[in-house]
C-alpha cells in the first residue's frame, strides 16, 4: 500500500515519503553496482584518512564548519541587530550620530502610558478575525482538493498563487480593484449592486477591505500547509471509514481534523502573531491613513517620520515580547497532544 | 554597476594619498582647474535627469574645464530615505550629495564639509540660512522655489473666475464656482501619496503673515493653531476645502503621476504646490496634447492689507561628504553646477546665485505684485514637530485633518486644533525645560 492518498500529487507534498517506500528502478541492476562502487571508494578514502590523527579531528569539525556559516549569518543579520535595537530602546536617539543619551526605561514607560500608541492594536482585531476566516477557507479547500476532484491540480495552483505574489504587487492590484468605479464596483454593478461604498475612503469599511486583501493573499499558505498535512494521513483510514459508512463530514470531523491538529495549532499561532504585526498591505494601500495604521506602521512612523528611533525600538521590543507571550500562552492552553488516529 | 563602483573606490583610494595635502586647505574650489582631480560620486534625487541624459551632458561639459575629474551620478528614487540610511557609513554617501531634510542642523558638521562662513557666502548665494549652523555654511542650494497654488487657467476661466483669489474666502468661492460650472474636481489633495500634504502646504508659513521669521516664532509658540497664526490659516483652508466637498471624492485612491495628466486635461482645478512643479505640469500638458498655458501659478490665497506674499526657499542643498577624499574636485563640481550649468534656468527654479534674475515662471507672481519673501528656516521647528509627533512637514497629521473634515474620523476642526495645540505646547515646554 502506497502512502499517497487518492488524489494526484503535483505539489510533491508526499513525494519524499513515496520515494522512500517505493523501489527505485534506477537503483536496480547496473545502477546498484555503480552506487556500491562509489560507496567503496568513499570507504577507502575514509580509511586512508583514519591513518592520520590530525585529519580525524578535522573531519569531526566538518559539520560545525557548515553550521558555523549559517549560525554566523544568523547572528550577524538577526541577533546582532536585535541586540542593537535593545540598546537603542534604552536611549533617546534620533537615528543620527552617536547613541549616547541613556534614558533607561523611559521609552518603555512612554509606550505603555501613551494611549495613542496602544490604541492601534484595535486595528489588529480586523486581521485577527480575518485570519480565522482565512483558515476556514483554506481548510475547506484543502479538504475538498485532497479527495479526487476534477481539475484539482489547477485549483491547487490557483489557490496557492496569491501567496507567491509579491506583497507590493498585491497592494497595487487591490488598490486598483478598490478604486471608485474600479474593478470591484464594476463587477458588483453587473449584479445590480449600485452605489457601493468607498472601499478605502470610507473609514468604516477601509479596515475590512484591507483585512480581506490580507486573507486573499495568505489563504494560499494555510491551504498548502493543510493540504500537506491531510495528504500525510494514511488513505486506508478513509477506505475503512467509507466501508463503515461514514459521510464526508464525518470523515473530516473524525479523521482529517484530528490528523492535522498540529498544523492547525501552528497556523493559529502564526495567525495571532501575524495579525499583531500586519504591515505591508495597509502600508502600501493606505500608508496607515484613514484609521488603518497598525502597530508596525506606527513604529515605522515613530522611527522615521518623527525621528524617535529610541522610542520606536522600544515599541518593536514590546511587540516582540507580546508575540512571544501570546505564543507561550497558546502552547499552555492548547498543549501539543499526541495524535492517535487508530 | 558593481564593477564600476569598485573602480571608483579603487580610484578614490589611489587618489587619497595625493590629496592628503590639499585636504587641509578645506573645500575651497581650486583656483587652477588642473588641481582638481580624482573621481567623485554625486547623489541626486533627480532620476528623470539621469534617464534623459541631462547629467551625462553636464558631466561632459564640466570635464571641458576639469579634465581630470570623473563624476559618477547615482540617482535615487526615494532619495531622502536611502541617503539617511547611507549616512551611517563614512564613505557610503558619495562625495557630493543633497542634504536630506531629516538631518538636524546641529549635526551637519558630523557629516558634511564646511564650505565657508555664512556671512561671506550670503553675499553671493541666496538661501544660505537653510544650510548653515552657527555661522558656518555646509551647503549651497542647487536652486530654489516659490510656494503657492498651481491652477488650471482654462478651468478657472470656464468657471467664470475672473480675478485670482486673494483670500481664503475668495479661494473657496472660486472652488465653489468650479464645482458648479465645470466637471472638474476643484481641488485635488493627493492624499494617498502623502507628501503633497506636507511641505507643500507648510512652506507657506510666513507667506500668510508676510513675516519672514514666522517659522522661528512658531517653534516657541505653545498654541499655534489659533486665529492669527500662519499655520491656523493654512490648515483651516485645507479643512474648509475638504469639508465643503470641493476636493476629490475618494482621497484614498489618488495618484500623483495620474494627477498631472488629469490637471492638464482639465479634470482638476487646483493644487497647492511649489513652483518646482510648473515645469513638470507643463511637460504633462504637452504630453496630453494640451496647451502649456493651462498651467497657472498664483500666490497662496492670503493677504496682509491687500499685499500678497509668496515664500521662497531652497530646494535641496548640495554638500560635500566630510569623509570624501576628493574634496577639491567635489567643490569644483558644486560650484560648476550652481554657477555654470544653467540647471536653474532649464528647470525653472530660482537660482541660488544672488545676481541671477528670477525665472520666467514666476512672472505671474510679479505681475500680480506679489512680494517674494525669503523665509528664515527654523531647525527648532523640526525638533518640536518630532517631539510632539505632529509631523508639520509630513502628511500624517494633515491626512487626519482631512479625514475629520470629510466626516470619516471623530471630531471637528476646533477639537482637532485643540489637540494639536496641546501636543505642540507640551513639546515646546519639554524642549524649553
Amino acid at each position: 500500500m502506497s502512502v499517497s492518498t487518492t488524489g494526484p500529487d503535483p505539489m510533491g507534498i508526499s513525494g519524499p515519503l513515496h520515494g522512500v517506500n517505493s523501489p527505485d528502478p534506477a537503483r536496480s541492476g547496473k545502477g546498484s553496482r555503480n552506487s556500491r562502487n562509489s560507496r567503496n571508494s568513499r570507504n577507502s578514502r575514509n580509511g586512508r584518512r583514519r591513518g592520520r590523527p590530525g585529519s580525524k579531528r578535522a573531519s569531526k569539525l566538518t559539520p560545525y564548519a557548515f553550521v558555523a556559516a549559517a549560525v554566523g549569518l544568523l547572528v550577524l543579520l538577526t541577533y546582532l541587530p536585535a541586540a542593537n535595537m535593545l540598546w537603542y530602546s534604552l536611549n533617546d536617539w534620533n537615528g543620527f550620530g552617536p547613541v549616547d543619551d541613556f534614558v533607561g526605561f523611559d521609552n518603555y514607560i512612554e509606550v505603555f502610558t501613551n494611549p495613542e500608541i496602544f490604541s492601534v492594536f484595535v486595528v489588529s482585531l480586523y486581521y485577527f478575525v480575518g485570519a480565522f476566516l482565512q483558515m476556514g477557507v483554506a481548510l475547506y479547500f484543502a479538504t475538498i482538493l485532497s479527495f479526487t476532484t476534477r481539475f484539482s491540480n489547477f485549483f491547487r495552483g490557483v489557490l496557492f498563487f496569491p501567496y507567491l505574489l509579491n506583497g507590493v504587487a498585491v497592494g497595487f492590484v487591490f488598490l486598483y480593484l478598490f478604486q471608485p468605479d474600479g474593478t470591484l464596483d464594476t463587477v458588483l454593478g453587473w449584479f445590480g449592486l449600485a452605489d457601493p461604498p468607498q472601499w478605502l475612503g470610507d473609514a468604516s469599511v477601509a479596515n475590512y477591505s484591507l483585512a480581506a486583501t490580507s486573507v486573499w493573499r495568505f489563504a494560499g499558505l494555510n491551504f498548502i500547509l493543510f493540504l500537506g498535512a491531510i495528504q500525510s494521513i494514511p488513505s486506508d483510514l478513509y477506505e475503512a471509514a467509507e466501508i463503515d459508512g461514514a459521510s464526508r463530514w464525518q470523515q473530516f470531523r473524525f479523521i482529517i481534523l484530528p490528523g492535522i491538529q498540529r498544523i492547525v495549532g501552528l497556523s493559529f499561532i502564526l495567525a495571532v502573531a501575524g495579525s499583531l504585526s500586519v504591515f505591508e498591505i495597509p502600508f502600501i494601500m493606505t500608508s496607515g491613513a484613514n484609521g488603518t495604521a497598525t502597530f508596525v506602521i506606527q513604529t515605522l512612523q515613530t522611527a522615521f517620520s518623527f525621528r524617535q528611533v529610541g522610542l520606536a525600538s522600544a515599541m518593536a521590543i514590546v511587540l516582540l515580547v507580546i508575540v512571544l507571550v501570546v505564543t507561550w500562552v497558546q502552547r499552555k492552553v492548547f498543549p501539543d497532544e499526541k495524535v492517535d488516529l487508530s | 554597476m558593481a564593477t564600476h563602483r569598485a573602480l571608483v573606490s579603487l580610484a578614490a583610494v589611489a587618489a587619497t594619498t595625493m590629496l592628503l595635502t590639499s585636504c587641509a586647505a578645506g573645500s575651497e574650489a581650486p583656483a587652477d582647474p588642473g588641481e582638481a582631480e580624482g573621481s567623485i560620486t554625486f547623489l541626486t534625487n533627480r532620476t528623470d535627469l539621469e534617464t534623459d541624459g541631462t547629467w551625462d551632458a553636464y558631466i561632459t561639459e564640466f570635464q571641458k574645464t576639469y579634465p581630470d575629474v570623473d563624476v559618477t551620478v547615482e540617482a535615487l528614487t526615494s532619495y531622502a530615505d536611502d541617503v539617511v540610511t547611507r549616512l551611517s557609513t563614512p564613505n557610503g554617501y558619495g562625495d557630493v550629495l543633497l542634504i536630506p531634510a531629516s538631518v538636524p542642523a546641529n549635526q551637519y558638521s558630523d557629516f558634511f564639509e564646511p564650505l565657508g562662513s555664512t556671512d561671506e557666502l550670503s553675499e553671493t548665494y541666496r538661501f544660505q540660512d537653510s544650510a548653515s549652523f552657527d555661522g558656518t555654511s555646509y551647503g549651497i542650494a542647487l536652486g530654489g522655489n516659490a510656494n503657492g497654488v498651481l491652477y488650471n487657467t482654462e478651468v478657472f476661466a470656464e468657471a467664470g473666475v475672473a480675478e485670482l483669489p486673494k483670500s481664503p474666502d475668495d479661494f473657496l468661492a472660486a472652488l465653489s464656482a468650479i464645482d458648479e460650472n465645470t466637471d472638474a474636481i476643484p481641488y485635488y489633495t493627493n492624499y494617498k501619496d502623502g507628501w503633497p500634504l506636507g511641505g507643500q502646504w507648510t512652506e507657506n508659513i510666513g507667506a500668510v503673515s508676510g513675516d519672514p521669521d514666522a517659522r522661528v516664532e512658531m517653534a516657541s509658540v505653545s498654541e499655534p493653531w489659533t486665529q492669527g497664526n500662519d499655520v491656523y490659516a493654512i490648515d483651516s483652508l485645507i479643512y474648509d476645502v475638504v469639508e465643503e466637498g470641493l476636493s476629490e471624492p475618494d482621497p484614498l485612491t489618488t495618484n500623483w503621476e495620474q494627477s498631472k495628466n488629469d490637471f492638464a486635461t482639465g479634470k482638476i482645478g487646483s493644487m497647492v504646490l511649489g513652483s518646482w512643479a510648473i515645469s513638470q505640469f507643463r511637460a504633462a500638458a504637452a504630453d496630453a496634447g494640451a496647451s502649456e498655458d493651462v498651467v497657472g501659478f498664483m500666490a497662496f490665497p492670503t493677504n496682509v492689507d491687500g499685499q500678497q506674499y509668496a515664500s521662497t526657499g531652497a530646494d535641496y542643498n548640495l554638500a560635500i561628504n566630510a569623509n570624501s577624499s576628493n574634496k577639491a574636485a567635489a567643490r569644483a563640481w558644486i560650484d560648476w553646477l550652481v554657477q555654470e550649468s544653467g540647471f536653474t534656468q532649464t528647470q525653472g527654479m530660482i537660482s541660488a546665485v544672488e545676481a541671477e534674475p528670477l525665472p520666467d515662471n514666476l512672472s505671474s507672481l510679479t505681475d500680480e505684485n506679489v512680494e517674494l519673501l525669503e523665509v528664515t528656516p527654523a531647525p527648532e521647528l523640526n525638533e518640536v514637530a518630532d517631539e510632539s509627533q505632529v509631523d508639520l512637514s509630513g502628511n500624517i497629521y494633515r491626512q487626519k485633518l482631512i479625514d475629520i473634515a470629510r466626516g470619516q474620523a471623530d471630531g471637528d476642526k476646533k477639537s482637532y486644533f485643540t489637540t494639536l495645540n496641546e501636543r505642540w505646547g507640551a513639546a515646546v515646554d519639554e524642549l524649553a525645560g
